[in-house]
């Protein structure tokens, strides 16, 4: 890896698609299960990480050569608290409805794994201009997959998207959408689906077919 | 026969009798025929409609997501089929045909394939497909109209044919089952109507003679362990009883809570299913007793009015906990053998 040049465009790239931090990593499972019951919560989980995300592996990256390596791990606790508490403040002061159902789940941003992740494997280890695109291509990746579940959540569990109704009134709404185990059937369903699309393109890359269990785990 | 213990073979009655999947799924689908033909008659081709339309659901699902080798090959079985069938008897007539729709494809993919297939499964698939229309659909799973029972058998619901997505307006007004009216009015229903089905109710669950009669039959076939439904059914007489003689106002008798409801079907064809109860003769014991507990805990103090389904999903997810506790002690070691860590 250390050889290879790294570019911008590839690190901002792999996070959306080919590294996506939900559907390949499975990481950041408590805001995706837990506030993509619509899609403007979705988005503005999405956002609020994003802000986080950027700016904290900003500052990292940075300071890199100046945290100890013993202690680095709460230091950049510290960094990415300090702008949780920024987006925290600033959701609650423009969109505080917004922030009152997101509730815990904005300062426990702080405890998401995959921010925590790239500080580690990323930021600490490459130069400032690096770490910020691929805060953005991680954090990008993360907000459409909440936005999907979000979107597919509210649509089905409210017939509405962003708030707009889109089956008018005699819409029947799929109550358990809206619950957690909806959560876990969408989420289920999108990782289902993601896998199946990394199968076909594994099967269609290698004329080779592997033996065993690569048959199951498609389906 | 040998009755020395340390010999006793503890294996289901179907693998005495070297019956195949496919012939014991047969025979329960034979066993279904009067309680189908009993419920068209009742609540006209609303209930023939759902039949169908559940099945297909089913069979589609298993059709187009084949867990290994071909496409199709696992419907031979019958069992995509005898899901849907069960599924559907435990709806209401007057539900959208999309929603049973629904149900059957949730009971295939929710219920059996993300498990691994058939045999595979923790729970049994049509009450997950059940139990899954229950959650998503909680007012439509419970309505029941009063229009239910006057159908002549070419009347079709209007409810019925509600576009996907839409909700059914149900012609007429809504009707306590059975088991709402005992809950909400402390009204019993009497006992004929309850033991030929001429009550409110899903699809199969209504008339108990005709579930007994396929019981008999079943158990004749020797297509499930006896004691699965006696210990649930004794379970329940007895608690119940409890319950009843506290305070005879308040709790429904104990004839009552057998006959109403979907217990009779619920235990003679979901809680029995053989790949989703216990193995040992002890474990299937205590498996009975669980669900039968907690049938009667939940109608009687629960928020719904009826938890059959509840309970033998709690007592399915306990099974492989059960199955551990009660492992026979291994032929040729002492009791210390007995809690032996190399379970399956």
């Amino acid at each position: 890896m250390a050889t290879v040049e790294k570019d911008a465009n590839t690190e901002l790239i792999k996070g959306i698609w080919r590294d996506n931090p939900v559907f390949v990593q499975v990481l950041g499972m408590c805001p995706m299960l837990a506030v993509t019951n619509s899609a403007v919560n979705a988005l503005t989980m999405g956002a609020a990480t994003l802000f986080v995300l950027v700016a904290s592996s900003f500052i990292v990256s940075l300071l890199r050569k100046v945290i100890p390596k013993t202690v680095r791990l709460s230091c950049y606790i510290i960094i990415i608290a300090t702008f949780v508490t920024i987006a925290d403040f600033t959701l609650q002061a423009f969109v505080p409805l917004v922030h009152k159902e997101l509730g815990a789940f904005v300062p426990l941003i702080v405890a998401n794994c995959m921010i925590l992740g790239r500080q580690e494997a990323f930021a600490s280890r490459n130069t400032p201009k690096l770490a910020v695109f691929d805060a953005l291509g991680m954090a990008l990746g993360f907000m459409l997959a909440l936005l999907s579940l979000g979107c597919i959540r509210e649509i089905l569990g409210s017939g509405s998207l962003f708030g707009f109704s889109l089956f008018g009134e005699n819409f029947e709404p799929w109550v358990v959408m809206l619950l957690p185990p909806g959560g876990f059937i969408t989420l289920g369903f999108l990782l289902l689906f993601f896998n199946w699309l990394k199968f076909r393109k594994e099967q269609s890359g290698s004329t080779v077919k592997p033996p065993g269990n690569n048959a199951a785990e498609a389906k | 026969m040998n009755k020395d213990p340390k010999l006793l073979v503890q294996a289901p009655p179907l693998l005495r009798q070297q019956l195949t999947t496919p012939s014991a799924m047969r025979d329960v689908i034979y066993a279904l025929c009067p309680i189908i033909f009993a419920s068209c008659l009742l609540f006209g081709s609303s209930a023939l409609l759902i039949l169908l339309v559940t099945v297909a659901g089913a069979v589609i699902t298993e059709y187009l997501f084949p867990l290994n080798g071909k496409r199709g090959e696992s419907l031979h079985d019958g069992s995509a089929v005898l899901t849907g069938l069960i599924l559907a008897l435990t709806l209401p007539p007057s539900l959208p045909l999309w929603i049973a729709f629904l149900g059957g494809v949730a009971s295939i993919a929710l219920g059996k394939l993300v498990w691994g297939g058939l045999g595979q499964n923790l729970f049994n698939p049509a009450l997950v497909g059940r139990a899954f229309l229950m959650a998503s659909f909680p007012t439509a799973m419970t309505t029941w109209s009063t229009e239910d029972l006057k159908q002549g058998f070419f009347d079709i619901q209007s409810s019925n044919f509600a576009l996907p997505l839409m909700q059914g307006q149900i012609d007429g007004i809504t009707a306590a089952t059975p088991l709402g009216q005992m809950k909400f009015e402390q009204q019993a229903t009497a006992f004929d109507q309850l033991f030929w089905g001429n009550t409110t109710g899903s699809l199969g669950e209504t008339s108990a003679a005709l579930i007994i009669l396929a019981a008999v039959f079943l158990l004749w076939r020797r297509i499930f362990d006896w004691r699965i439904p006696a210990s649930i059914l004794l379970t329940v007489a007895a608690f119940s009883s409890l319950f009843y003689f506290y305070d005879p106002v308040r709790f429904p008798d104990p004839l009552f809570t057998l006959l109403s409801g979907g217990l009779l079907f619920g235990v003679i064809f979901m809680a029995s299913d053989p790949v989703s109860s216990p193995l040992t003769t002890k474990g299937t014991w205590l498996f009975g007793i669980g669900i039968g507990v907690l049938v009667v805990l939940i109608r009687l103090f629960g928020g719904f009015p009826e938890g059959v389904m509840y309970a033998i999903l709690l007592m399915n997810a306990a099974t492989p906990l059960i199955d551990r506790i009660s492992q026979p002690t291994v032929f040729g070691h002492g009791r210390s053998a007995t809690h032996s860590r190399h379970t399956p």
